[in-house]
């Protein structure tokens, strides 16, 4: 077998830590096995018509807009994913756009502008992938605390709504820890580089012949803008999605819980 | 607005989820004393209470405070005014003067101790005490030092007592009592007819979101 290639019965092998998992799942009554195979089925379908997809792309005749449509796909998808984690947060999928628009602009502008990829089909959408996936990582995390938590808290910030303090002091306490929850993730990631993993980009790099330090520090700007957009889109959106569950006299809406916090 | 009453209710309703939670209600609450809002559960109680500091909004009609719409007021100066205390006593995380802190945060130690001392606690044992360690009761005065850190003119209290022993539900009417005498009106949402009677100077009745009667209860 060449390297890198894999046959369909070692795709189906590879499922089989997934049924482990779905057992996990349906033993301890997580509800996740449903989301399981739907991820599993979605990842199939999706990253086969990527692949198709991304040969058009990167092929040098292809015009340059088709990439950025893609990154716009991307960041749509984001927002459209956000919204399903928590449609109980008010303008909650304008939020998620608008910051993960922000994170790809400046993600995006920053990598190109600093000169670590050129600018082509092979860079556009890959970058974007990667700035934009893990913001959206963490931004659904947070959503999904704020929503869970306010309704659960509830007479905590009315307590603190009583006392005079506006709604998003208030709820600062709740936002704070959400948004430790969801960054944490990323910081641990950057902390075990080099040790618990190895980033892509790097080993791509170094694979295809450019010298580990120049592909280290490559790596090493990439996973700083990432970490950056990840921070800032997360808090831009828990901050922005705190001031919307608050009427403008300061009152906290009504927020029901999903099933999937009980 | 000197003789103005404390709250004017004018044909307050609120819509609720299944039915009314209060249906055309017109009141008048005092500016004395402690007025008692009673009823049994799903009256309406606890609405018009928070109706009193805006957490809740009528959609219909007009709340008064000292003749004033609440809805023109503004919500944190009014809620400062309008103090409250919860039927579960929330005690945030910290000390009990970090809890005392949240509602004046200028405090110092002279006014932190004060407070407590308003609420029958001593402030040699109680300052620097984990917030979370309290009893329910101690909680419950914690609360009440909190809500009086905004200098309150009237104290809206939603049945206080119904988590409490009898011993800590006697020493909390004791300080509404002296709230009260000492002119910072109090009104109580409870349903427990006793305290009712050891209390109240006012009575208001609530049923299925209907105002039922209002009453003097002149004390001997």
């Amino acid at each position: 077998m060449d390297e890198g290639t894999i046959t369909v019965a070692g795709l189906v092998l590879s499922l089989s830590l997934v049924v482990v998992a779905i057992g996990i799942s349906l033993r301890e009554h997580l509800r996740l096995e449903r989301d399981m195979v739907v991820a599993v089925v979605r990842a199939l379908v999706q990253l086969l018509i990527v692949g198709a997809a991304l040969e058009l792309i990167v092929k040098p005749s292809t015009p340059l807009i088709w990439s950025w449509l893609w990154v716009a796909g991307i960041v749509l998808f984001s927002a459209v994913t956000v919204r399903r984690r928590a449609p109980q947060l008010p303008g909650v999928f304008g939020i998620a756009l608008t910051a993960n628009a922000t994170t790809a602009i400046v993600g995006l502008g920053l990598t190109f502008g600093l000169g670590i990829f050129a600018v082509n089909g092979r860079t556009v959408v890959p970058v974007a992938g990667m700035v934009v996936g893990n913001s959206l990582k963490s931004c659904v995390v947070v959503v999904q605390m704020l929503a869970s938590l306010i309704a659960d808290r509830r007479p905590d910030i009315e307590a603190r709504l009583a006392l005079g303090l506006r709604g998003t002091d208030a709820a600062r306490p709740i936002v704070r820890h959400s948004l430790r929850l969801a960054i944490n993730p990323q910081i641990e990631n950057m902390k075990a580089l080099g040790i618990v993993f190895l980033p892509g980009a790097m080993t791509g790099l170094i694979l295809a012949g450019v010298k580990p330090v120049d592909a280290v520090l490559v790596q090493l700007a990439l996973m700083y803008i990432i970490l950056g957009a990840v921070v800032v889109t997360t808090a831009m959106t828990a901050l922005v999605g705190t001031q919307r569950l608050f009427t403008s006299d300061e009152r906290l809406v009504t927020l029901v819980r999903s099933r999937e916090d009980e | 607005m000197a003789d103005a009453p404390l709250f004017a209710f004018e044909h307050v309703s609120v819509d609720g989820a299944q039915r009314p939670r209060l249906q055309d209600v017109s009141i008048v609450v005092p500016g004395r004393g402690v007025t008692a809002i009673a009823g049994p559960s799903g009256a309406g109680k606890s609405t018009l209470l928070r109706c009193c500091n805006r957490l809740e909004a009528p959609s219909d009609g007009v709340v008064r405070y000292r003749g004033e719409d609440v809805a023109a007021r503004d919500p944190l100066l009014h809620r400062r005014e309008v103090g409250m205390v919860f039927q579960q006593p929330v005690v945030f995380p910290g000390t009990v003067a970090d809890n005392l802190r949240v509602a004046d945060p200028q405090a110092g130690r002279e006014r932190l101790a004060e407070l407590l001392r308003r609420a029958a606690l001593d402030p040699d044992v109680y300052l620097e005490r984990d917030a979370s360690t309290l009893s329910g009761g101690e909680a419950q005065r914690a609360c009440l030092a909190r809500t009086l850190a905004t200098d309150p003119k009237v104290v809206l209290a939603d049945e206080p007592t119904s988590a409490l022993d009898e011993t800590a539900t006697a020493e909390l009417e004791r300080l509404m009592r002296s709230l009260a005498d000492d002119g910072v009106p109090v009104l109580l949402v409870t349903h427990n007819e006793p305290q009712l009677q050891r209390l109240a100077d006012h009575v208001i009745r609530l049923d299925e979101g209907h105002l039922t009667s209002t009453a003097e209860r002149p004390r001997g």
